[in-house]
């Protein structure tokens, strides 16, 4: 057996301290390839799921080009579609959910990391992440049964009479409709905004609220002027992990947003998701064309969270370089 | 010889002080500790320090690694509060008064403390030092806080360095820069006493140098207690040493006094280097 | 300056209410979903939900043992699928490729994690159902492998990359190959935090629905074999809510708890009996 140098730079011997016949014999070169394969295979599938969705789309793409994004005709009779309906439902749900989970998320990310006695930091961050481990056909069970009856009876009743002459709260409430799914949404996005942003709380040094306080700062002027300032990004991030979620959440949203492929103004409309839709029509869709628009929403859908999970990753790095470099 | 150094009482005045107390009246004490104990926990680090801080003038405390030199800045202006499970007794006299008894934030105006290593928020360098102000309700418009800024950054020996990029990032400044930025942010709010924690530790000797005269200039208005491991510096900058051991004060007396004179065996192994 | 402390201190004290109550509502969602589950789901539970084949509406007596069956299968699939692939790429990662591949592999690692799960199961359907020309508990088992392949590899990267150098260096010195380094000590080291990964995995995926929507599709019947379409938990409660029968509502919120209860459990166990500070994957 060849001497096993330990070399300095790395603990682990260069492999071609060794002979390959060496090698060979004593197994390495096939535990390597057994994890190269591995790994290759991950990358060959991840391909594989690009490669599909853009052939198996193919139909639709040619058919349509990029007015499917801006059509609002849903007919499968006519094999005429466009996603519009869905990107529209998407965003709107989505942007309701983030406008309602932010300020509570980070609310209660600043208790826990800023406020909070540890003990208790630690145990309700605990139960947080088990909130965020909630499979989303559950919160679409709560949705229907206990969620928007809820709503159908006191909730939405209130807001029509304070605010029922907006535009996005007219029309007849029928339960199942666009701001039950935002509100759904929502519940579910929040332990993620809550246990990203309270780790980037945690993370700004010391020193920042020392400064601070020093020069008779209360603690919740420091919270607010420096600490949350040196956490932007981070957060920022955080939230954007939160919106890339909340398109791609399919169940959940399914149970409740009404299955409506149409744009209305009003909230209290149903309407439907990208991924909602899919869930719903996929086992339905009687043609190839039909198939493949629903393939080509599904590529749209991919799109958009690559791009956003993609930011987020950037944004929280910057920020944990940021606190490694103090 | 002399019992483990305290303030000076009457009958060990050292001269210099002697004259300043004919010269001016009865001695200025502008901050006293009284008997303090500080605890971390079951562990206490700092056992019955007592000493008094001349008014306007500069007093060094030194000691090696762990001895509680930092630990009892850090009361003086009780951020040791920012730490759970610490206890601390005894008093802390401003003009007087306990400031452990006082609203903490007030305290903290009065007294105030530029850190071992810079610190500057991730704001514009105007709005570092306006921070202070900021947070304290000044009464005034922007042409006053402009003003206070300018003053501050006079002080702290910065501004013809920095009086074109006010507006953008104090990260772009340099280490020693970064450090006198956090000096006129502290100057912003008018400490009456300003506590520094080895402010030059992390720098190089020219920017060293540069604090140390703008030390110099401050004291005239504000009382300094400055913590250095650095020997050299606090006889260079201060009027009066401390020297900490083990969480006691062994000595106090002027710088002259410990540093060729000192009564304790301790302190002048400690200022000769025979070990620390 | 006329620095106000005492609405300073009073902001403070609002604040701290409040920012308090958001993290009380925030945990009380939690408690909430618990009890309603455990209410409703419990009342609806009974031994034939555990032993029963679901019955025609209208008719008594039904349960859902297929789907229990259903959901083992597929997740027993699922796991011996992705938990190999990506345990062996995480040991990769940590142990023999250099920062550029490593940095690379990551990444697309990453993107496979954040492709949604309904567009895993199109192209699942794609690949298997629609060449094999129905659907069936195989295709289930590797939509739900392939979600689980991401976060198996970064939890074990995780675990490895925390084993202090210092243990490989000694293993090496006593002249043993690297490989068997890896295997007798590196692994064994990071043993409870690639458990606890693994059961975090099982526990997210176990609670899938769209992705077995139009792999697996659904069944009334038991489904032997890997061929056939088969039920399984998530699909039945979805179908079952989304139906306007009360019968099958009751028996969606049964199955409910016993999938919840099945997630919560694993996480507790997996989070609490092993070590603080595990790496747990968000999202």
């Amino acid at each position: 057996m060849s001497s096993s140098v330990t070399v300095p730079k790395s603990a682990l011997p260069q492999r071609r301290a060794q002979s390959f016949i060496s090698r060979l014999k004593s197994g390495e070169e096939l535990a390597y390839l057994i994890t190269v394969t591995a790994a290759a295979v991950i990358i060959l599938l991840t391909a594989l799921v690009l490669y599909e969705l853009i052939a198996q789309s193919g139909q639709a793409r040619h058919k349509f080009g990029w007015s499917f994004l801006f059509t609002s005709t849903w007919d499968p009779v006519a094999g005429d579609y466009g996603a519009l309906p869905f990107i529209y439902g998407t965003v709107v749900t989505s942007v309701m959910a983030l406008l309602i989970a932010i300020p509570f998320g980070l609310g209660a990310a600043i208790f826990l990391a800023e406020m909070a006695p540890p003990k208790i930091s630690n145990a309700m961050t605990f139960l947080i992440e088990l909130l965020a481990a909630v499979p989303s056909v559950i919160y679409g069970v709560l949705g229907i049964f206990v969620l928007v009856p809820a709503l159908q009876k006191s909730v939405v009743p209130a807001i029509k009479s304070v605010a029922g002459s907006l535009p996005i709260f007219q029309g007849t409430f029928y339960g199942v409709s666009v701001f039950s799914a935002g509100i759904v949404l929502s519940v579910m996005i929040v332990p993620f905004i809550i246990s990203v942003s309270r780790e980037v709380l945690l993370a700004v040094p010391r020193d920042q609220r020392e400064a601070s306080l020093a020069l008779g700062a209360s603690q919740w002027q420091t919270i607010w002027r420096v600490v949350m300032p040196n956490a932007s990004t981070g957060i920022t991030g955080s939230i954007f992990l939160a919106l890339a979620r909340a398109l791609g959440e399919t169940m959940a949203v399914t149970m409740v947003i009404g299955n409506a492929p149409q744009i209305k103004a009003s909230l209290l409309a149903p309407g439907n998701s990208i991924a909602s839709m899919i869930a719903s029509s996929f086992t339905e869709a009687t043609d190839d064309l039909f198939l493949s628009a629903l393939v080509e929403l599904g590529l749209v859908l991919f799109g958009v969270t690559f791009v956003l999970n993609g930011l987020a990753r950037i944004l929280i790095m910057t920020t944990q370089q940021k606190g490694a470099h103090k | 010889m002399s019992p483990k150094g305290r303030a000076p009482s009457s009958q060990e005045t050292p001269p210099a002080r002697q004259e300043q107390k004919n010269a001016n009246g009865p001695a200025l004490k502008k901050l006293s500790a009284v008997n303090l104990d500080f605890y971390y926990g079951a562990f206490q680090a700092l056992q019955n320090i007592s000493l008094d801080f001349q008014e306007n003038h500069i007093t060094a405390l030194i000691g090696p690694s762990g001895c509680g030199k930092s630990t009892f800045l850090r009361t003086l202006n009780r951020m040791h509060e920012t730490v759970k499970g610490t206890r601390l007794t005894g008093q802390i006299l401003l003009d007087g008064k306990d400031i452990l008894k006082e609203d903490v934030n007030s305290v903290r105006l009065k007294v105030g403390m530029v850190f071992q290593r810079s610190n500057p928020f991730p704001k514009t360098i105007f709005e570092n030092v306006a921070y202070g102000l900021h947070v304290n309700s000044f009464q005034g418009g922007k042409a006053a806080i402009r003003e206070v800024v300018e003053k501050s950054l006079v002080k702290a020996a910065l501004w013809e360095e920095v009086k074109d990029k006010l507006h953008q990032s104090a990260f772009g400044l340099s280490g020693g820069q970064q450090q006198r930025l956090c000096i006129a942010r502290a100057l912003a709010v008018e400490p009456e006493v300003l506590l520094l924690d080895e402010p030059c530790s992390a720098l190089d000797p020219i920017a060293t140098a540069k604090i140390e005269d703008l030390l110099f200039a401050l004291k005239s208005e504000t009382t300094i207690v400055i913590v250095t491991h650095n020997m050299q510096q606090a006889a260079r900058v201060s009027d009066f040493t401390g020297f900490f051991l083990l969480g006691k004060m062994i000595e106090f007396s002027t710088t002259n006094v410990i540093f060729q004179n000192p009564t304790q065996t301790a302190t002048e192994d400690y200022v000769t280097g025979r070990f620390g | 300056m006329k620095p106000n402390s005492a609405i300073k201190n009073l902001v403070n004290y609002t604040m701290f209410a409040v920012t308090g109550l958001c993290t009380v509502i925030a945990v009380g969602i939690l408690f909430f979903i618990l009890g309603y589950l455990i209410f409703n789901g419990g009342k609806s539970l009974s031994l034939s939900f555990f032993t029963n084949l679901p019955v025609p509406v209208g008719e008594i007596g039904g349960g859902m043992a297929n789907a229990i069956v259903g959901s083992g299968k597929v997740l027993g699939l699922a796991t011996v699928l992705g938990i190999p692939i990506g345990f062996l790429g995480g040991v990769y990662l940590s142990e023999y490729s250099n920062e550029r591949v490593a940095f690379t592999i990551r990444y697309i690692t990453d993107l496979l994690n954040g492709v949604p799960s309904i567009v895993i199961g199109i192209v699942v359907y794609a690949i298997i159902v629609h060449p094999m020309g129905h659907y069936s508990t195989f295709a289930g088992g590797v939509a739900l492998g392939i979600m689980m392949i991401p976060i198996s590899v970064r939890s074990t990267e995780e675990f490895l990359s925390a084993v202090p150098q210092s243990l490989r260096e000694a293993s090496l010195a006593l002249g043993a190959h690297k490989w068997k380094s890896i295997v007798t000590v590196v692994i064994p080291a990071a043993m409870r935090g690639i458990i606890s990964g693994t059961m975090l995995d099982i526990a997210r995926v176990a609670g899938e629905t769209a992705p077995l929507l139009f792999t697996a599709l659904g069944s009334q019947y038991w489904s032997p074999g890997w061929n056939g379409p088969t039920a399984t938990l998530p699909v039945m409660i979805y179908r079952y809510a989304i139906s306007p029968y009360e019968d099958w509502q009751r028996q969606a919120w049964a199955a409910g708890f016993v999938l919840l209860a099945l997630v919560l459990l694993i996480n507790i166990v997996a989070r609490l009996a092993l070590s603080k500070g595990i790496y747990v994957p968000k999202g």
